[in-house]
């Protein structure tokens, strides 16, 4: 790169206090430059610091940081020595954002339009009619649907994936060198954000704008990126061309994230097939929604004539997009969401539909594990309390046995007995949630009903789960239903898949044939839309515009 | 959008819920001063009465029915504009009530015209510099307002202006209300003690709002645009925090019900709590009645009108 | 075991890994001396409390009498240590009441849901558009004011309120994932009330509590302005200022005095639940 860069940044270190009014650095020391017309990708988990050093490109950090030290240049402009008043003349003009969930960043009182326009109307950029003309071009340009009257209406009045492209064109209104992507497709659908990534990738090209494109999915990133920045604890581990951070990672944190990223194959259940044997769980015509019950049925329906079969030992995984009925599904198995219609049989005996009616017999042998590991432990018990309670509560130990159990139970899950003096909120994501898988061994279940368990989880941190889930698996012969809206995952731990549209099972097939045998036309789709580890992958994407118009809502 | 998400049917609905409120009150009235132990008819004839003069009295003022029957009988009365008659000095309470109840209101209202639009923009304030010293003064203050009694602010108000100033004339009525000037001064005292009250819940109660729609990502948003701090709050947090202000102006209102009790005695001002009081130590049993009423239906009309301003006020439910 | 140290420390609110500023502090230590002094009060007063000690009334401060004399020439002091038996006795009974009666229907209208949460909140919610001094003012005129019918007003007035915003807390708490696994596992409602979701609810509520005691303090101390409250001979804060408002035109301290008691106690509570002790969550970085 020989041209001047737009952007350069220097020993970039930001600092936030603590509730104890500690100062922590949470940028310690960061160096790099755009060039213009560059895309650059930060890369991390959370907590990496990757939307703190982008914000910062604004000038902007959140409440209790503050930049401590180094410089960000921004063309000819020293951002790091300006005033908060000139700051925000560059906002909007010369550096502009896209947020991560466009429908939290959209005034839910103000019509699309004016939204859209607001920067030309801060800046006095141009009269009112050309602004509006120029969004509705920008519309255009982002393939949105209806471009000359969707800015007349209100934002809860369009989809997620239609906010996010609107959000889009709010921040190229004003014609700025730099785009700010803030992980702007992590909240949609699969199906939805191969859209939304083309459409950006495409204005972003016309436009000629360099752009930084903060995101946690690297095969997102290898899409639209050209140069990837791979950030961990505040430091950058590795700078390289997309290319070369895909093929030759050097750092090895880099290695760990692309090895993560790789689905293991899923070795088929040892266990030989006999057809005669009774299913561990078997659903049969199963209905179940929410709300008021009415004449027998929900006001909302959310499951229709649901069936399949569970072999003991074997993996079954469930798979569909949100609002597919899959969480629905589990909470009806379990009873927590009883079902209104349908026969559960556990192990051939029938069980019934609420959990207030079954024996707690029935009850430890099914458990559950919830996919926010924060939300699914209770913050004011210690954590051995909290595995202590089923042992007492099924199998009646007294305090000593649960004592000895709890410390076998941490080791199960790979976590030092030390651990059962402390409180949930002392533990990092990943502890919390072997705690939680912990608990639900407690009960020494036969099936495990697991909910999106990785889903919230930093990629290396959920692929070091899964190999616990298939281990524990091998010891204990446990059987698993596994929920996920991710296709690797499920692909990873399960036998058997199932594809869930709209409340309803359309497939159910072997996991390792799903890629090359999926013959409904929405499993096509789900399939083809998971953006693959290769930059080329996208533009060489041809989904069928049929599928597409049938199964997405776009 | 389902029928049970319009306005007009969650408008509709609010109001269906005052009223079954109103009709719960009224029987709360109702069992407190009638149903509760404490003797009507002994109250009447004094301790000095001889048990069949009592029982008679009972006869004749229907005490012996059953009291779901007495209650369904003074609420009918009621609905129809008969508050009943005063034990004390026999007159229609409803002519007692009316003149002095157009003197609260006067109170009420004047204090209302300046309270709302000084609160409000002292909330907003506070809220957009949240932090500066302007708003901890604002903090303080209120604060201090709130944690004493109405009477000390009364009390501090008659020593400050009348007393150490005597700039005011401690008590209101008394005095002539000749000149704009007189009357000026004779509302004066009344009107800054019950404005304090009212205006410090509803100052703390705007801040908040404000500084919860200040929180959110949209205002980010429009600050990451480039906006100025007052295009923020005044443009992307204020309306969307209008259905909780409403709310808040509405609860600090309700406090002109308490503050105007306190108020009323100690500037010995003829308004319907000043006879509310009067009536308690006289134990005037349907004067109470009609006075709480008045003060409930009006509490409730505030809250009731806040709700439907908020329900107007969400673009969800509008469009 | 390192994490059972038995190294002896204070138990300072910094060990135990809270952080305390300083208005709160100094809130904590002016509600303890009211509480102190409505405990210890007979022990504390320098003169019996109805006898007549000066003969001029309104009298100045002095070194016989810190606070001066009253209407009758009694001393100020010895009443107003007196009268902190009445006020924060009562009230703290009454707050008592009424959070432990909210908290404790709220939890399970929370947790039971149905028929049984609508009815009971329509109704407290009802009861809640009842301005709370006018309630007051309505119960004593036909009972009679004495200490448990002032008590007893006082929790009923408060309790809806209190219902309210347990009840609030404990949906918030009841659609938590620890709860539906709890449930799932076949636990009962005292179990899910008293071990998942109390503990969850405890820090709030006790603020509100706090809050609602200020409440309290201030609607007694109203009603005894107006007559309604404490009935003489005895005398709480509220009827200390009645007493000797003729005194105010005066500027005498025993109408002042007492003001500031009722102020100072509510001031303090509000600094004290604005800055709680916070627990420090980083302490292990």
């Amino acid at each position: 790169m020989t041209a001047a860069p737009l952007v350069s940044v220097r020993g970039l270190t930001i600092g936030a206090t603590t509730d104890a009014g500690r100062k922590v650095k949470i940028i310690k020391g960061v160096d790099f430059d755009i060039a213009p017309g560059e895309i650059v990708a930060l890369i991390g988990e959370s907590g990496s610091g990757k939307t703190t050093i982008a914000l910062s490109l604004m000038g902007h950090t959140r409440t209790g940081c503050e930049i401590t030290g180094g410089t960000i240049r921004l063309g000819d402009d020293d951002i790091t020595a300006m005033d908060e008043r000139a700051r925000s003349g560059l906002r909007g003009t010369a550096v502009s954002y896209v947020p991560q969930s466009a429908a939290a960043a959209f005034n839910p009182s103000q019509r699309i339009m004016q939204q859209v326009i607001e920067i030309s109307a801060i800046h006095k950029l141009m009269p009112r009619p050309e602004a509006e003309k120029k969004a509705v071009e920008l519309f255009r340009a982002l393939a949105l649907p209806d471009p000359e009257t969707i800015g007349h209406r209100y934002p809860h009045q369009v989809s997620g994936g239609q906010l996010q492209r609107l959000s889009a064109a709010m921040a190229l209104i004003g014609d700025p060198q730099l785009v700010i992507f803030d992980e702007p497709t992590t909240a949609l659908d699969v199906t939805t954000q191969i859209e939304v990534l083309r459409a950006f990738k495409s204005v972003m090209e016309k436009g000629g704008m360099a752009g930084v494109y903060v995101s946690h999915d690297l095969a997102v990133v290898a899409q639209i990126a050209d140069r990837i920045i791979v950030l961990k604890g505040g430091e950058i581990q590795e700078v390289g061309t997309t290319q070369q951070i895909l093929d030759a990672p050097a750092h090895p944190y880099t290695q760990e994230l692309l090895a993560a990223f790789e689905p293991v194959p899923h070795e088929l259940a040892q266990i030989e097939h006999r057809p005669h044997e009774r299913p561990i769980l078997e659903i049969q015509h199963l209905y179940a929604g929410y709300g008021p019950v009415r004449n027998g049925e929900p006001q909302l329906k959310i499951l229709k004539d649901v069936n399949f079969k569970l072999q003991r030992g074997r993996n079954l995984g469930v798979i569909g997009e949100s609002g597919s009925g899959k969480s629905t599904l589990a909470r009806a198995i379990a009873g927590i969401v009883p079902a209104y219609r349908g026969n559960i049989l556990f192990d051939g005996r029938e069980q019934h539909l609420s959990l207030a009616d079954r024996s707690k017999d029935d009850l430890r042998r099914a458990q559950m594990v919830f996919q926010l590991a924060d939300t699914a432990l209770n913050p004011a018990q210690s954590i051995e309390k909290i595995l202590g309670r089923p042992l007492y509560f099924y199998h009646g130990m007294n305090s000593r046995q649960r004592e000895a159990r709890v410390i076998e139970l941490l080791d199960m899950v790979r976590l030092p007995a030390a651990l059962r003096h402390r409180l949930p909120g002392e533990l990092s994501g990943g502890q919390k949630q072997r705690i939680n898988l912990a608990r639900a061994l407690a009960a020494e279940p036969e099936l495990i009903l697991c909910d999106e368990i990785t889903s919230a989880l930093d990629t290396v941190v959920a692929a070091a789960i899964l190999d616990l889930l298939k281990e524990l698996q091998r010891e204990l012969n446990l059987s698993y239903l596994f929920i996920s809206h991710d296709l690797s995952t499920v692909e990873s731990i399960c036998d058997d898949v199932l594809v869930m549209y709209k409340g309803e099972v359309v497939e159910a097939l072997p996991a390792a044939q799903m890629s090359r045998d999926a013959s409904h036309g929405y499993s096509r789709l789900l399939i083809s839309s998971v953006p693959q580890l290769d930059t080329g992958w996208l533009a060489g994407l041809e989904q069928d515009p049929e599928l597409v118009a049938a199964f997405s809502d776009r | 959008m389902p029928a049970s998400l319009t306005p007009y049917f969650l408008i509709a609905q609010r109001l269906g819920v005052a009223l079954i409120t109103l009709v719960i009150v009224s029987f709360a009235v109702f069992f407190a001063t009638e149903l509760l132990p404490g003797d009507v008819a002994e109250i009447l004839l004094g301790q000095a009465a001889t048990p069949e003069a009592v029982a008679g009295l009972r006869e004749a003022m229907g005490l012996n029915q059953p009291g779901i029957y007495r209650f369904l009988h003074w609420f009918v009365g009621l609905a129809s504009g008969d508050l009943g008659t005063s034990y004390v000095n026999n007159m229609p309470v409803a002519d007692l009530i009316s003149g002095r109840l157009a003197n609260s209101l006067k109170l009420a209202g004047v204090t209302t015209l300046f309270a709302v639009p000084i609160a409000l923009s002292l909330g907003i304030g506070a809220a957009m510099w949240r932090g500066s010293i302007f708003d901890r003064l604002v903090s303080v203050l209120t604060i201090s307002v709130i944690s004493v009694p109405e009477f000390m602010v009364a009390t501090l108000a008659v020593l400050i202006f009348a007393v150490w100033l005597g700039w005011l004339p401690a008590l209101s009525y008394g005095a002539d209300v000749g000149s704009w000037s007189a009357m000026l001064k004779a509302y004066a005292m009344p009107v800054i003690t019950l404005g304090f009250v009212v205006s410090a819940q509803m100052i703390r109660m705007t801040r908040a709002a404000v500084i919860e729609t200040i929180n959110t990502p949209y205002v980010e948003m429009a600050l990451l645009k480039g906006a100025s701090r007052s295009r923020m709050v005044l443009r992307h947090a204020l309306p969307n925090a209008l259905g909780p202000i409403a709310n808040a102006v509405a609860l600090s209102l309700s406090y002109l019900v308490g503050g105007v009790i306190i108020v009323e005695t100690i500037f010995n001002y003829p308004g319907v709590a000043k006879l509310m009081v009067d009536a308690v130590s006289t134990r005037d049993l349907p004067l109470i009645q009609s006075c709480a009423m008045i003060f409930c239906i009006s509490y409730l009309s505030l809250i009731t009108l806040a709700d439907m301003i908020a329900i107007l006020a969400n673009p969800r439910l509008r469009h | 075991m390192s994490e059972k140290s038995l190294s002896l420390r204070l138990p300072t609110p910094r060990n135990l890994g809270y952080s305390f500023n300083w208005v709160g502090r100094i809130g904590l230590m002016i509600i303890l001396f009211w509480g102190a002094v409505a405990i210890f009060g007979p022990w504390l007063t320098p003169y019996p409390v109805g006898e007549i000690v000066d003969w001029d009334y309104f009298g100045p401060m002095s070194d016989k009498f810190w606070m001066g004399t009253d209407y009758l020439g009694r001393d100020i002091l010895s009443r107003i240590i007196m009268g902190a038996r009445y006020t924060v006795g009562i009230s703290l009974a009454s707050v008592t009441l009424a959070c432990t009666g909210g908290v404790i229907l709220g939890m399970v209208a929370a947790v039971a849901g149905g028929w049984f949460d609508t009815g009971l909140s329509r109704l407290l919610d009802a009861f809640n558009g009842i301005p709370s001094l006018l309630f007051g003012l309505v119960v004593v005129a036909a009972v009679g004011s004495s200490i448990p019918v002032l008590v007893l007003t006082l929790a009923a007035i408060y309790l809806p309120g209190s219902y309210r915003f347990a009840r609030a807390l404990a949906v918030n708490v009841n659609t938590m994932d620890f709860v539906t696994v709890a449930r799932a596992r076949g636990e009962r409602t005292p179990y899910l009330i008293l071990q998942e979701i109390f503990p969850n609810i405890l820090g709030p509520v006790l603020a509100d509590l706090g809050l609602r005691f200020v409440f309290i303090v201030l609607v007694l101390s109203g009603l005894s302005f107006l007559g309604l409250g404490v009935q003489p001979p005895n005398a709480d804060w509220g009827a200390l200022v009645r007493e000797n408002i003729e005194g105010l035109s005066l500027g005498a301290p025993a109408v002042v005095f007492p003001s500031i008691a009722i102020a100072s106690l509510t001031i303090s509570v509000n600094m004290f639940i604005d800055n709680l002790p916070t627990k420090i969550r980083d302490r292990s970085e």
